[in-house]
């Protein structure tokens, strides 16, 4: 289990990364947790690889008045222990939990996650539950931004172009008076999700739901975004029933059976779990606004 | 006095090493060697109509590619059927490349020698082989019935059939109150040490001589085995064990075909040749166990005495037999446990599959012995709505029935007769350590809570130390340091430490001083290997009766010097002294000094043993008749049979009703290996064996398609337990020693794997109220069963 | 960095230096050379084990720049410059064992040994920062790693009897 030669490239800025991505039609390595092992299994055995890991700047955390902001080499580690990021979103923090093992978050990176986009993976669906952003460099067309509604397109495909870099994401904070959480079930700790769910419920001044919404993991090609504020709006915390959202969930999902578990149980498991994520968000809520 | 050290914590001596990086395993080994990596077939079963490797020619570093037609003389043959039977009429073995046909995805085809690693892969993706896909035969129904053959020859796939009765059990459950069957299944694990295998080949050319080192769990047996292939005389080769990063069974099996082919290249190419199987060829190219379904037919009485039982069992053998019928002769013999059956027939047919070969795992067929026999006492208790204990307790065999005979024949072909057990009074402990009477009440309070928990509990005996043989050499150096070893092999057990503390007290020299070596041809070339939980009992007897014969050598030469009587001497602290008078000494460094008279002085010391040191007796020889030079000596151990070390566990468990997740909340063993030479060793053989356990139960199984693909070959989809799926372990121990050997210690390796399966399903079951067949059992099958019977 | 290419082989070769359990190394290397091959065959420091290299045993785990990293999921090239401590590098300065390594001894915290030089290094540095764990804290420490031998729970053992040995050690 060795990977295949290639040609190695270590730009020291995005520009000149981009411009090797193009030229060499090699992939970015960041973290490398995900591409290393494929590599490895010569499941995958790019021409060329642009190392990131010497570009300097990439690895800033930004917590502004409206965003966490995260470069393409911010270790999944840095993001969790930031509590800055964390009093601001600490949806980030709880999915982060999830993601492999300490060992693993220590290397691989956020960005890196979200563009591997396996549907398996907690930070593309924090991304998408936040309506959060990739920034993507390419040396022809230049920056833009993408909106994580249209960047994930498949399993293992994202929105992003052969010759872009992706330099760096934005997670928006969520409104005031919202709650977040994160659950989710795996066969070992560490492993990825059988299913996962991240949650945002946002209540009024009056403890009144005003918008609810789920993000599902392992349950569809990709993260499924479901919008289940109908299923309660207008409903006060405590006396929410969540039996509408979860039948929502279930019409959204699209679960395969695997070696690990079959579709109904997958599909059993997203109740479950949607339901006692929007519980917990719900808490969580009520937790913030009472501090 | 020195302080005993049987029965100590005594610290591990290997550890240091091992702990600041300084192990020497096979990869840590060689780093100017060639290095090797294989093409693997990629289909389950097929005919080879081609390899072409001219793409493959001009990589650089590349160096040799090997395929079948290389090969000559022995190498051309199968591979050796290690341990033939009767009635493994059909027993088949690969060859060290395949010929002209592949019977696992896996199975080697062409070795690629190159510069490194890296390179060696290069090759092996470049080399093009055409194949004639035949039909795979995957899974036991398939093979079963026949329709499809992994091996033409072999009718119906059935590699060997089996039979063996006591009694008349047809009859007795036929006059049985109560009958009842069942259908009980165990999939797939493997052993999956940390370390995989490994081969590192040195031929010296100008000693005409092959050095071996190889990550196996025998190495006398290597050496002869790859001395017979390669047609070199057995002098010519030694094969050293280096560390190894864990067995479990799987590096028991020899020669694997790198094994043969490693040493071949080396002699061949003249130069050092290495190969280090990576984690995906562990997965598809070593060996796996556990498949079996079982049909089980009981009678009992209305107390729940078992009057008769008859079982029939169908093994998965993969591809070949190498290993002959070993496992399923375990499990259709140590499937009794505890228990008297009452009549009993096992029948089995291991049958052919085209999947990695099954060669025994820890614990080797008894897990599912186990979980069947401890599924018919559940059953029988459900049934009779008596309590699972008081059933087990009814059929006990009892503390005054030792020796019990069960009348049937053990693996190691001699008579299966228990040595050995309280099994009663295990029970009581086991209850004690669990709380097991006041359960109930502990069920009602969790259920108050929303929380459904199970308790469960499996007994089991284990035949251990089967022979036939192993032994031990010591030597007392002359600056009084003692040197053992045994030439079987170590994977972790810390067999360097318990054979010393047995010197240590045999001798009576502190353990600082002793050096024992485990698994070197160069130091000891008679022996069996490691395997069947038996170096305790197997080479700690024989290295006991070893050091007895070499102290009795150094009490006559110190009896001579101190001009006292044998009788009256001790060996205290690595001094001869004579008993009560402790100023009359001679330490065992001047002994050995003594016993090897010498006409050249080296150093002051050897100046004692020259020809004029001292007045001697003119009229016997210097070296005695029937004596030799040097305090030194060789024994063995060979017993009459296996001794049974024996085990019950307890499960609590919780399972989540609307997730299905099961979580084990109290594990706790009850554990009778004899005497203990090492508490704090034993206990952690049983943590190990019990996190296997746990595994099998409830987290691992290969997942073969119906193609043939094994779809989990990585640690990220076979899921072996973290730290986080694996209970905390409470542990009790009984000791009732084996009279069968000097030390009257009982094999502890394997203990701990045993009885897991069967303990976690009883728990799930009772926590579920519905029956568990089959394991292992993972939340998405849990959830599934529920549906189903809800929907009854 | 400098790049030459070997007389003998197609494949460029890369420059690369490496601080390792305090000793400056520098090694011409593939790219493709990952750093757990490149400690245990180019440095010879083969304490560091290779237990599955697709990053889910831990038996490679190394410290770089202080955190743990599996060494099999990092290019030696991609390492260039940086600090990494390897179990060789975790015994005390005097040579005898290390906290951790010492509480390994202990509690009887190996068997076979393979996978314990990743649990030395994991260890060693998550003690930095939780100096007191509880048992339950230590079994989630150790999360990350594989071992077949032990069952894990004399490592949990060892990595609180760890704690205490540092701040006996500290203390003295």
């Amino acid at each position: 289990m060795k990977p295949a030669p290639f040609a190695y490239h270590r730009p020291s800025t995005v520009a000149e990364a981009a411009q090797l991505l193009a030229a060499t039609q090699g992939k970015i390595l960041a973290g490398g947790q995900s591409l290393i092992p494929i590599m490895s299994m010569r499941l995958a055995s790019p021409a060329a690889l642009v190392d990131l890991n010497h570009v300097p700047g990439l690895a800033a955390i930004d917590v502004t008045s409206t965003a966490v902001h995260i470069g393409a080499l911010t270790r999944h580690a840095a993001l969790e222990a930031n509590d800055a990021a964390y009093l601001a979103n600490p949806l980030l923090r709880r999915a982060l939990r999830h993601v492999a093992h300490a060992t693993i978050r220590n290397r691989g990176t956020t960005v890196g996650s979200i563009v591997h986009a396996d549907p398996a993976a907690e930070m593309p669906a924090v991304l998408r539950l936040l309506g959060g952003i990739v920034e993507a460099v390419s040396s022809e067309r230049g920056h833009r931004s993408i909106d994580s509604a249209d960047f994930f397109v498949g399993p293992l495909e994202s929105a992003l172009q052969p010759d872009e870099v992706a330099v760096a994401a934005t997670f928006p904070h969520p409104p005031g008076g919202s709650g977040s959480s994160w659950a989710e079930i795996s066969r070992r700790h560490g492993d990825y999700g059988l299913v996962g769910v991240g949650s945002l419920v946002v209540l009024d001044e009056g403890r009144r739901i005003t918008s609810a919404s789920v993000c599902l993991i392992s349950v569809g090609g990709t993260p499924v975004l479901v919008d289940v504020t109908d299923a309660s709006s207008g409903t006060t915390y405590d006396a929410v029933d969540w039996t509408a959202a979860l039948e929502l969930v279930d019409a959204a999902i699209d679960p395969e059976s695997d070696i690990h578990a079959t579709a109904a149980y997958r599909r059993q498991l997203a109740r479950v779990l949607t339901g006692r994520a929007l519980a917990q968000a719900t808490a969580d809520a009520i937790a913030r606004v009472a501090a | 006095m020195t302080t005993k050290m049987f029965g100590q914590r005594v610290p591990r001596v290997e550890d240091p090493r091992l702990l600041s990086g300084q192990g020497r395993y096979l990869d840590d080994l060689g780093h100017d060697a060639l290095e090797v990596a294989f093409v693997r077939s990629p289909h389950a079963h097929a005919r080879i109509v081609d390899v072409d490797v001219s793409a493959a020619l001009d990589v650089e570093g590349l160096v040799a590619i090997y395929t079948y037609d290389d090969l000559d003389g022995r190498t051309t043959e199968p591979l050796p059927l290690l341990i033939p039977h009767p009635a493994l009429t059909h027993g088949r073995t690969p060859y060290a490349l395949a010929k002209d046909e592949v019977n696992h995805v896996g199975e080697a085809i062409a070795m690629v020698v190159a510069s490194d690693r890296y390179v060696a892969e290069d090759v092996v993706g470049l080399i093009q082989v055409e194949y004639e896909l035949l039909p795979a035969v995957v899974g036991i129904e398939r093979s079963r019935d026949g329709g499809d053959l992994v091996h033409a020859d072999v009718p119906g796939n059935v590699a060997a059939t089996m039979v063996q009765e006591v009694g008349d059990a047809a009859t007795m459950i036929a006059a049985a109150g109560h009958r009842a069957t069942l259908s009980l299944s165990i999939e797939r694990s493997a052993s999956m040490p940390m370390e995989g295998k490994g081969v590192l080949a040195r031929w010296d050319p100008d000693d005409e001589s092959l050095l071996m080192h190889t990550s196996t769990q025998t190495s006398t047996s290597v050496r002869q085995a790859v001395a017979a292939k390669l047609s070199l005389p057995v002098d010519r080769v030694e094969v050293v064990t280096p560390d190894v990063g864990g067995g479990f069974g799987v590096k028991i099996v020899h020669p694997w075909p790198e094994e043969i082919l490693v040493p071949w290249a080396a002699l061949r190419l003249g130069q050092p040749v290495k190969w280090v199987e990576d984690r995906r060829e562990h997965f598809v190219s070593s060996a796996h166990e556990r498949g079996q379904l079982h049909e089980v037919e009981f009678g009992y009485d209305d107390d729940g005495h078992l009057r008769g039982l008859s079982v029939r069992f169908w093994h998965d053998n993969g591809a070949y037999t190498p290993y002959g019928l070993i496992v399923p002769i375990i499990t259709s013999t140590q499937l009794l446990g505890p228990y008297k059956p009452g009549a009993y027939r096992v029948e089995f047919q291991s049958l052919y599959t085209n999947t990695v070969i099954v060669t025994p795992y820890r614990g080797a067929g008894r897990p599912q012995g186990c979980f069947v026999m401890e599924r018919v006492m559940d059953a029988i208790a459900a049934d009779l709505g008596l309590d699972r204990t008081v059933v087990r307790e009814r059929n006990f065999i009892q503390p005054e029935e030792m020796p019990f005979d069960h009348g049937l024949i053990f693996q190691d072909g001699r008579p299966l007769i228990y040595d050995s057990g309280d099994f009663p009074a295990s029970l009581a402990k086991l209850k004690a350590l669990v709380g097991w009477d006041d359960f109930e009440s502990y069920r009602s309070a969790a259920r108050a809570e929303g929380r459904q928990v199970g308790i469960g509990v499996a007994c089991y005996v284990e035949g251990t130390g089967v022979g036939p043989y192993e032994g031990g050499h010591l030597r007392i150096e002359t600056d009084g340091s003692v040197v053992v070893s045994t030439g079987l092999t170590t994977q972790g057990q810390g067999h360097q430490t318990m054979l010393a503390q047995i010197v240590a007290d045999e001798l009576g020299v502190s353990m600082d001083r002793i050096r024992v070596t485990t698994g070197d041809t160069r130091r000891f070339k008679y022996a069996v290997g490691t395997f069947a939980s038996r170096t305790a009992v197997m080479s700690g007897s024989a290295v006991a009766l070893t050091a007895r014969k070499v102290r009795a050598k150094a009490l006559r030469i110190a009896a001579n010097a101190l001009e006292a009587s044998v009788d009256d001497l001790e060996i205290v602290d690595g001094h001869v002294q004579v008993k009560g008078s402790p100023g009359s000494q001679i330490d065992l460094g001047a002994v050995a000094v003594l016993s090897n008279p010498l006409r050249y002085a080296f150093d002051a010391g050897a100046t004692r043993a020259t020809q004029f040191a001292a007045p001697a007796d003119p009229s016997v020889p210097p070296v005695p008749e029937n004596d030799q030079p040097g305090l030194e000596g060789t024994d063995y151990y060979s017993p009459l049979r296996s001794t049974f070390a024996n085990g019950m566990h307890a499960v609590v468990v919780e399972t989540d009703p609307e997730t299905a997740e099961i979580k084990i909340l109290r594990y706790c063993v009850v554990h009778d290996c004899g005497t203990v030479i090492n508490p704090m060793i034993v206990e952690g053989q049983v943590h190990g064996g019990v996190a296997q356990g746990v595994g099998g139960a409830l987290y691992e199984r290969m997942e073969y398609d119906a193609a043939g693909q094994l779809l989990n070959a990585s640690y990220m989809d076979f899921l072996m337990p973290y730290a986080s799926e694996v209970p905390h372990i409470e542990i009790d121990h009984l000791e009732t020693p084996s009279p069968l050997n000097p030390l009257g210690v009982k094999g502890a390796g394997e203990a701990g794997v045993i009885p897991g399966s069967a303990a976690i399903a009883a728990a799930i079951e009772d926590a579920e109220g519905f029956a568990i067949a089959a394991m292992p059992i993972s939340p998405s099958e849990l959830f599934e069963l529920r549906r189903r019977h809800a929907g009854r | 960095m400098t790049t030459a290419s070997d007389p003998a082989s197609a494949e460029a070769l890369h420059d690369v230096t490496l601080t390792v359990n305090g000793v400056f190394q520098q090694l011409r290397v593939p790219a493709r050379r990952l750093l757990s091959d490149a400690l245990r065959h180019d440095l010879r420091l083969t304490g560091t084990h290779v237990g599955c290299e697709h990053g889910v045993c831990g038996a490679c785990t190394v410290l770089i720049e202080g955190r743990p990293t599996r060494s099999c999921l990092v290019f030696a090239v991609s390492a260039d410059g940086a600090s990494i401590t390897t179990v060789e590098g975790c015994l005390e300065p005097d040579g005898t064992l290390g906290d951790v390594q010492q509480a390994f001894q202990d509690c009887h915290a190996l068997q076979c040994g393979f996978c314990t030089p990743g649990f030395i290094t994991t260890i060693t540095a998550y003690l930095e920062d939780h100096p007191n764990p509880t048992e339950d804290e230590a079994r989630e420490a150790i999360g990350g790693n594989l071992c077949r031998c032990t069952g894990y729970q004399n490592i949990v053992a060892a990595v609180v009897r760890a704690a205490e040995i540092r701040r006996e050690r500290t203390a003295t």
